[in-house]
């Protein structure tokens, strides 16, 4: 796959069709995740910024939206500037995102009553283009709602992540309509790393991006966010990968 | 004459209407003080211009004792109707006085509801007013003295009986006035309030000879007041907390709209964009002929020093999105979290507005905590060995899971210094993994072996990601 995206013509197709596209006139600028396997995956080499993105969970994650949320605080946390986070249930546990690195003095929490003005929210954090990041919490995303989303993002170059989350797993179907978002991501949990004595480890997850604009598809395993809000390779998949840039890299780190 | 008595004369036998001197043979060393019908006036219209900037734009004196508030497009800054009347009676409890409160549709039923049925305040939902004030008696509709004795003469005791009776042989015997307050009463027709203003409200307005009706010219007009009201402000160097926009109409009733901010405001884009944000609220009717616009509550706004410095980039300033979510969504739902020195983990967090100084602390890192927490534990069944391993398996809203790894006890302590019923009160957390790999966190009340610490039940409180 490397090979074919260097060619010349591919690079000539992929800018005209940039171009119709109308975002040549503006360079996008990109979120790395720091972690080479995934970078790789995606144009431009990370998340792109001024762009909405789609997070949901897998299994009863689609419900509880727990590790969703944290991948999404995981991608704010390393924005600059305050971070929007539109919910219509209060049930996120604050602490849990400063473990993630979301400090908890860079986060404006709006409790909408209904799911409409959760996206009136969401809109109009991302016009604004004061924030670092803009996350809501939405069930219904239909193409119409989601392209006046990716379209305040593209002018203000926020990043908008919707975390994907319904009421009922039956309802989670929904994930397949199509909608305007740039990247689409479904993160269910793993058990965690195993640790030589009894306890829980570091919690991993399987991370699939479903579409991906310009991209293709591709799913990892990964585990949680730090401190930091970085997300790793699970050590032993490094190790076992072949890959000489990774092994380069944990020899010198 | 005694023509008012406070809770204690009343206790002591003073009634209103007794002679000043029977009240003193009553009561030996009774306190008398002279009636200042103009100083209560005054009062009054103090309070009214206190909740002129507090509550909602048109506020007026209602003598001698009231206040009448038109809370039209008011209330969801004060977090609804219902919160905002009980506020407002403990905000003048607070002050030493004691108010009753009523939110009906009509200036009168309101009057009548808030004297007979507040207690001490009440929130009529709408369209059941008519109906509510059939049951109070007639001295509710305010009527003069002379009229209601008569008309208990006539056996009448309930606003009822008067509304289900023919109208014109009542009309002939009593005047026009009874029709009238009765139609006021049950909202039939309009009673326009004339709104308080404060000799040194900013306020500047416009006329129309032509009545307006459509948004688009509305919100033009609303964008030149703003102008205007800017250039006032800055004339005094202030800032705008608090905009009320007026709309008189033609058929004398007053529209408005009311938006705040949470810093002291002076910009004409954003204020305009606030104000124009809420046109659709207003129902223009036949037409508006008059315009007011008028910083109710304005605040000193000083120019600031912008950073000068080479290498510091400034801080991007959401101030003015936090004032349009916070006019749209109502003020208390927009916050920030900050950590309070707490290990009960519901208590570890609080509220605090999103424009608070930033705290700069976090909570304690020793343990993981779930992204999710449940805001009431559930009751969980479980197969554990007491006292100190987590549970084998437990069931959760129906569906049974083997627990794989676990991690704890996290013991928690009750705070006694909060309720004596903490006092022994434990809490020992875990972390539990079941076969899929999904995180929760359990806990049992009590430390497994002392009845006394708690239940010994197990509750699920939270997801880990």
């Amino acid at each position: 796959m490397g090979t074919s995206i260097a060619t010349p013509i591919v690079e000539e197709l992929r800018e005209r069709i940039q171009r119709l596209e109308g975002a040549v006139t503006r360079r996008r600028t990109v979120l790395s995740f720091g972690v080479k396997e995934i970078d790789r995956r995606l144009p431009e080499g990370g998340l792109a910024l001024g762009a909405l993105h789609e997070v949901a969970g897998g299994g009863n994650g689609a419900v509880d939206g727990a590790a969703s949320a944290l991948f999404a605080a995981g991608i704010a946390a390393r924005t600059r500037g305050q971070v929007l986070w539109c919910v219509t249930r209060k049930d996120l546990f604050a602490p849990a995102l400063a473990q993630a690195g979301l400090l908890p003095d860079r986060v404006i929490y709006v409790e909408a009553s209904d799911e409409k003005s959760v996206l009136a929210c969401f809109e109009e954090g991302l016009r604004h283009g004061g924030l670092g990041a803009v996350v809501a919490e939405v069930a219904r995303l239909s193409m119409t709602a989601s392209r006046r989303l990716q379209l305040a993002a593209e002018g203000s170059g926020s990043i908008g992540i919707a975390i994907r989350r319904w009421r009922r797993q039956t309802e989670a179907a929904d994930f397949g309509q199509p909608t305007a978002s740039v990247t689409r991501w479904r993160v269910s949990v793993l058990p965690s790393t195993p640790l030589p004595v009894s306890g829980v480890g570091r919690a991993r997850w399987h991370v699939e991006l479903i579409r991906c604009r310009a991209g293709e598809s591709a799913d990892f395993e990964l585990e949680s966010c730090d401190a930091k809000g970085r997300l790793a390779l699970p050590s032993e998949l490094v190790d076992g990968s072949g890959e000489k840039e990774s092994r380069r890299r944990r020899a010198a780190g | 004459m005694v023509l008012a008595a406070d809770a204690a004369a009343l206790r002591a036998g003073l009634r209103v209407g007794m002679a000043a001197t029977k009240a003193q043979a009553l009561v030996s060393n009774l306190i008398v003080m002279d009636a200042e019908p103009e100083a209560d006036a005054q009062a009054l219209d103090r309070l009214a211009i206190w909740a002129l900037q507090r509550y909602a734009p048109i506020v007026a004196a209602d003598p001698p004792e009231g206040l009448v508030i038109d809370t039209t497009g008011a209330s969801h800054l004060h977090g609804g109707e219902k919160a905002m009347v009980a506020g407002m009676v403990e905000r003048l409890a607070a002050s030493g006085i004691v108010a009753r409160a009523a939110l009906a549709d009509s200036w009168g039923g309101a009057h009548a509801i808030a004297r007979y049925l507040a207690r001490p305040s009440i929130v009529i939902a709408p369209g059941e007013t008519a109906t509510t004030i059939l049951e109070l008696p007639i001295a509710a509709l305010r009527l003069p003295g002379e009229m209601v004795e008569s008309l208990h003469v006539l056996g009448f005791e309930r606003i009822g009986e008067l509304a289900a009776k023919p109208r014109a042989p009542l009309t002939l015997r009593f005047g026009p006035e009874l029709g009238r307050r009765l139609d006021q009463a049950l909202g039939r027709i309009a009673e326009p309030i004339n709104p308080v203003r404060s000799p040194d409200l900013i306020e500047v307005r416009r006329g129309f000879a032509e009545p307006i009706g459509a948004p688009e010219t509305i919100a033009r007009y609303t964008a030149k007041l703003v102008v205007q009201l800017c250039e006032a402000l800055e004339a005094k160097g202030l800032g705008a907390r608090r905009l009320d926009l007026l709309f008189h109409r033609v058929d004398n009733r007053i529209e408005a709209i009311r938006i705040g901010t949470a810093l002291p405001v002076r910009d004409v884009k954003r204020l305009t964009r606030l104000l124009c944000d809420k046109i659709e609220t207003v129902a223009p009717g036949f037409g508006i002929e008059i315009i007011t616009l008028a910083a109710t509550l304005a605040e000193p706004l000083a120019p600031k020093q912008t950073i000068s410095s080479l290498t510091e980039e400034p801080e991007a300033d959401v101030s003015d999105l936090l004032d349009t979510l916070a006019n749209r969504v109502g003020e208390k739902q927009l916050y920030r979290i900050a950590p309070v020195a707490s290990d009960v983990p519901e208590r570890s967090v609080q509220r605090i507005a999103p424009l608070a100084p930033a705290a700069g602390a976090g909570w304690p890192d020793h343990w993981p905590r779930p992204a999710r927490l449940l805001a009431n534990p559930e009751p969980i069944e479980t197969v554990a060995l007491l006292p100190d391993n987590p549970p084998v398996t437990f069931t959760w809203r129906g569906v049974r899971r083997r627990v794989k790894r676990a991690d704890g006890p996290e013991r928690v302590f009750g705070e006694w210094w909060k309720r004596d019923a903490e006092l022994i009160a434990v809490r020992d957390y875990f972390q539990v993994e079941d076969d899929a790999g999904e995180r929760f966190w359990i806990f049992r009340a009590g430390d497994g072996e002392d009845a006394a610490t708690g239940s010994q039940r197990w509750f699920m409180h939270g997801i880990f990601g």
